[in-house]
């Protein structure tokens, strides 16, 4: 192969898990570098995308103006983009809070809850305001496929990859797909 | 040939009476499903089981065998169908299967696996549903309710207690409970009902129970439910239940 793959990263309202799924193909890892470079990653800590990608992985659905504008920037710069594990397909555990207004949940958290002091609602113009809903990723720009699990397991991650790298269908068989 | 029928090719023989799932299942040929259980009388109503009888789509767990007919089953086109199926009952409820006691048993979660669904394609509507926890021994968690009326049947059919019914139509069915307030714990309800054995979903279950067998070892862990459910009802012919 001429040029390697670029592909790029990112956790939205996830918890990481995914990524750390990633690592967890071990020493595949060392093959999978052979076959793609990591463009903007939480990995490499690149916090934009360099020119286009070929791949994109998303982690987490979008809970907030901050992963909104994460997300479509990755979609603007990703050819192929991909929303890996439960939170970025369904929303996924976060979602539990589109069942209670935002308003119950942020006081809950910060005015009400136990053992709170200085009951305040956080205002800094720094933290990215939260959206109304949780939404899963494909409800907000084009996904172009799906890797379910919570998170997929490093063996789902490695068919994916290398089966998409290939040029050949990247659908996991029975056996690696699992949402939880 | 008399009482036979082709099934994707294959003919399969039956006995005067039989469905076709019935049929198919007796001749080691899995057609999927959720709502039906074979221990009692078909429903026919999440269509998971629907077949093509000389091109027409058909419910195979009411639908009776008949010599000669032209049965398709394991066709691309109803495979895509009952992906579709399993992808609206997923955003019609609150399946957080990473936080659920009953994955990895669940019939609905291993027929998606089973079924190659990686998504859920339709907008999810978090729909707010009430659970039911006022009973000291059984629970049930609305969120994970797929209507398939198995508990509903039982309840009335063997247990003869009718404590179960689904209310109202389309969207806005849900399971209600039949005792003066609507409450488990105010109704006959008891953990040796046949009914709390046959939910294939997480909704309803016999508290302290959901973690018996640990996450990895479950029916639909070792195998996929295609697998499971032929060699169940084999077993049942031969007065053996898993
Ligand atoms: S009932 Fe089944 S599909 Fe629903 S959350 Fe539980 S394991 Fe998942
Ligand atoms: S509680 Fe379970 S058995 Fe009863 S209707 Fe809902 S899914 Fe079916």
């Amino acid at each position: 192969m001429s040029k390697k793959v670029s592909v790029a990263t990112c956790s939205l309202a996830g918890c990481f898990g995914c990524h750390m799924s990633l690592l967890d193909i071990d020493e595949r890892i060392l093959d999978l570098l052979q076959l793609v470079e990591f463009n903007r990653s939480p990995i490499n800590d690149i916090k934009h995308i360099e020119g286009m990608a070929d791949v994109g992985l998303i982690e987490g659905g979008v809970c907030n103006a901050e992963n909104f504008h994460v997300l479509k920037e990755f979609r603007e710069h990703c050819k192929i983009l991909v929303s890996m594990g439960e939170c970025a397909i369904t929303g996924g555990i976060p979602s539990m809070r589109n069942h209670f207004t935002l308003k119950d949940c942020l006081e809950e958290g910060y005015i009400r809850g136990v053992g709170i002091e200085n009951a305040h609602i956080p205002n800094d113009p720094e933290i990215p305001l939260l959206t109304d809903k949780v939404y899963p990723c494909h409800e907000v720009v084009k996904i172009d496929y799906f890797l379910p699990g919570c998170p997929p397991s490093a063996d789902a991650i490695w068919h994916f990859l290398t089966e998409l790298i290939a040029g050949r269908d990247p659908s996991l068989p029975t056996e690696l797909i699992k949402y939880d | 040939m008399e009482n036979t029928f082709s099934l994707d090719g294959k003919e399969i023989p039956f006995e005067p009476g039989q469905t076709v799932w019935d049929a198919a299942m007796a001749a080691g040929v899995y057609i999927p499903h959720l709502c039906h259980n074979p221990d009692y009388e078909p429903h026919s109503s999440c269509r998971l089981c629907t077949i093509t009888v000389n091109g027409r789509p058909f419910a195979a767990c009411t639908q009776p065998a008949v010599a000669d007919q032209l049965v398709h089953n394991n066709t691309p086109e109803l495979n895509a169908m009952r992906r579709t199926i399993l992808q609206m009952l997923f955003v019609e409820g609150n399946h957080y299967c990473p936080s659920c006691e009953k994955s990895g048993n669940c019939k609905l979660q291993s027929s998606a696996y089973d079924l190659g669904m990686q998504d859920n394609h339709f907008p999810q509507l978090f729909p707010h549903r009430e659970p039911d926890s006022s009973h000291p021994d059984v629970i049930l968690d609305r969120d994970r309710c797929i209507l398939c009326g198995l508990c509903v049947r039982v309840s009335r059919d063997v247990d003869k207690k009718s404590i179960f019914a689904i209310a109202n139509r389309g969207i806005k069915s849900e399971l209600i409970v039949n005792s003066p307030s609507g409450k488990l714990v105010d109704s006959k309800v008891s953990v040796d009902d046949e009914a709390m054995k046959v939910c294939p979903v997480g909704s309803l279950m016999i508290k302290r129970k959901g973690f018996e067998v640990p996450i990895g070892q479950r029916d639909y862990d070792k195998e996929p439910i295609s697998v499971v459910s032929l060699r169940q009802f084999q077993g049942r012919k031969e007065g053996r239940h898993e």
